[in-house]
């Protein structure tokens, strides 16, 4: 009914868009960080030809990250870091994504509104409440101290690891809980109730049905919150600021706005890049799967 | 006998208590009290922060952190120097940022709405690549993006310098993805049979695009615009990495740079503005959302699609 080629020209503009400042921008970052020196200047030469990239660079930086040098060090805590926001995480929203989803009746919609508002807060805005709250005249400190719970309470501010921890936490959680919710939901409830009617115990139902069936929805939420960490270099620099505990994303952002050096900002990105496309493989792979599953 | 009956009528606190943790514990067959606990303890945890934060943009003193007092207007309008009104750096963050979100939502919306047109419905060579490619930008970690946009206007499209067009440009890269998903799925859900219908009846293709596919895919661009408004408004990184200094500065970024040194309760005060107009917004696109699809759905979906309204959104 429609002629041939409405939609291909309804996807060309979006599909040029995306061409145009996706693609080639990311081949620009490949081009400046295999690309050469100016002699004189020391500002990037990018070479856009792949036979005549020039990989001394990137081998001199992929240098330092074996053991003891320096990027070493800072992987090392980035992937410490999320590690343990990501595993905390995951321990706080399972719970919370089963109730909502398995035992929540009246309070259900009132309990998603709330889950979805910190969506609708700026990142920068929840930060901005710990700083008040974690500062050291702040509430947490006045409250330790009236409780006496620690009478010399630390500056949680002045580059405490246990606060990047905390604060990549509570900027990401969010985003792991709807797709357990999602996940959890999904769940027939029918398996459940075989379950319970072959003899199994509610706990054995857990570890055998509901935790296996909610597999995809781990995964997945583990995966959407541990991209955007890696990038992450603004949570670090808010609630400490210390090189003590700099993630990659701040290697990266320093290199770029510190002392310039586009060069080794653009290795560190390409080298970021390709150690988080197996994760984005996987998320990709199974969205498309999601997909098929839909169509 | 009544020193018994006085016994069980009055059990020991602490066994009392004991019997209260236990029962929160293991509760086998009532309700599961302690996933309701951990699950309100989570809701205020995460809501409560962004509350003291805004209730602290009413302070009467210099201090985000400790209270001094109530006033209403100071940090809004009131402070001749430092509120958000009278600093011409917070203002002119404000109006920034909105500016980008109105070009943002103007720029993306239609795009993202004819590719998600386009991918939907176009089978054949090129889309599943296509529909590859408009997934990397939701899963790219953002400073990949910031970096990558950083340097193709420095040495490839050099006409374009570090300003609010470069801006614009690096969030409407960012945000057609997320109207494609939610213009995707509200396709695929009311599928061709009304088009098909239509053009039986005697329809013109155009006829079936503007009196049947437009009206039905209304609530889903609705949906799409909002969502776009509220991740440009959000968008801290790419806006940075391409912006053209203190002129360019949005509000998120003034916030970035205020907690670093010593913030004024006029930074609470002009991130609170921006929470007022994002849920202003959420709650006018859901109302007109639910008046578009009245009659749409059986009773209690409703609370499922607004879930969805925010579940795409991630950083």
């Amino acid at each position: 009914m429609y002629p041939r080629w409405l939609w291909q020209a309804c996807a060309a503009p979006g599909v040029f868009w995306l061409l145009l400042l996706f693609i080639v921008p990311f081949y620009a970052v490949i081009g400046v960080a295999f690309g050469q020196l100016d002699p004189i200047f020391q500002n990037p030469i990018p070479i856009w030809n792949p036979l005549h990239w020039n990989f001394d660079n990137t081998l001199s930086i992929l240098a330092q990250f074996v053991p003891g040098e320096r990027y070493w060090l800072v992987f090392v805590r980035t992937t410490k870091y999320i590690f343990f926001a990501v595993a905390i995480s995951l321990l706080i929203a399972y719970p919370v994504a089963y109730y909502i989803s398995r035992h929540a009746r009246r309070t259900k919609t009132i309990l998603l509104v709330l889950l979805v508002l910190p969506f609708w807060v700026s990142y920068l805005m929840r930060m901005l409440a710990w700083v008040g709250l974690l500062s050291p005249d702040g509430l947490v400190n006045n409250f330790l101290i009236w409780s006496h719970i620690d009478t010399d309470p630390p500056n949680w501010l002045g580059g405490h690891p246990g606060t990047v921890i905390f604060a990549l936490i509570y900027g990401y959680i969010p985003y792991m809980i709807l797709p357990l919710v999602a996940a959890l939901d999904r769940i027939d409830k029918s398996l459940i109730e075989a379950s319970r009617d072959l003899g199994m115990t509610a706990r054995q139902t857990f570890f055998r049905v509901t935790l296996p069936l909610s597999k995809m929805g781990i995964l997945g939420g583990c995966v959407i919150i541990t991209l955007p960490m890696f990038g992450d270099y603004y949570t670090p620099q808010i609630v400490s600021g210390s090189p003590e505990t700099s993630m990659l994303g701040n290697q990266i952002y320093l290199y770029f706005h510190g002392g310039p050096q586009p060069d080794v900002g653009a290795t560190l990105t390409v080298v970021l890049s390709l150690f988080l496309a197996v994760l984005m493989a996987y998320y990709l792979y199974s969205v498309a799967r999601a997909q098929k599953d839909l169509q | 006998m009544s020193a018994v009956a006085e016994e069980t009528r009055k059990p020991d606190t602490a066994a009392r208590l004991l019997h209260r943790v236990r029962a929160l514990v293991s509760n086998p067959h009532g309700r599961p009290r302690a996933l309701m606990t951990i699950t309100w303890i989570y809701m205020v945890w995460t809501i409560l922060p962004v509350l003291i934060a805004i209730l602290f943009s009413f302070n009467d003193g210099r201090s985000i952190s400790v209270w001094q007092g109530f006033d209403a207007t100071r940090w809004y309008w009131g402070d001749p120097v430092n509120s958000v009104w009278q600093d011409p750096g917070l203002q002119s963050a404000l109006w920034q940022s909105l500016k980008l979100a109105g070009l943002d939502m103007l720029i993306a919306t239609p795009l993202g709405v004819l590719l998600a047109l386009g991918l939907a419905r176009w089978r054949g060579y090129g889309s599943r690549p296509a529909n590859f490619l408009m997934l990397f930008p939701l899963i790219t970690p953002e400073i990949v993006m910031g970096v990558s946009l950083y340097l193709v206007f420095q040495y490839v499209y050099v006409f374009v310098e570090p300003s609010t067009t470069a801006q614009v440009l690096g969030q409407v890269t960012f945000s057609i993805s997320y109207v494609v998903i939610v213009v995707r799925g509200r396709l695929l859900s009311i599928g061709r049979q009304y088009e098909e219908a239509a053009a039986d009846l005697g329809a013109t293709p155009a006829q079936c695009l503007r009196l049947v596919l437009l009206p039905l895919m209304l609530p889903a661009i609705l949906a799409s615009t909002m969502i776009v408004f509220a991740i440009s408004i959000d968008n801290f990184v790419i806006a940075q990495w391409l912006s053209c200094g203190a002129g360019c500065d949005t509000v998120p970024i003034k916030v970035y740079t205020a907690t670093r040194s010593a913030p004024l309760p006029s930074i609470n005060a002009v991130a609170a503005i921006m929470v007022y107009l994002t849920l202003a917004a959420v709650v006018l696109a859901y109302v007109v959302y639910r008046f578009l699809t009245r009659g749409e759905r059986a009773k209690g979906q409703g609370q499922s699609e607004f879930a969805q309204m925010g579940s795409i959104d991630f950083n």
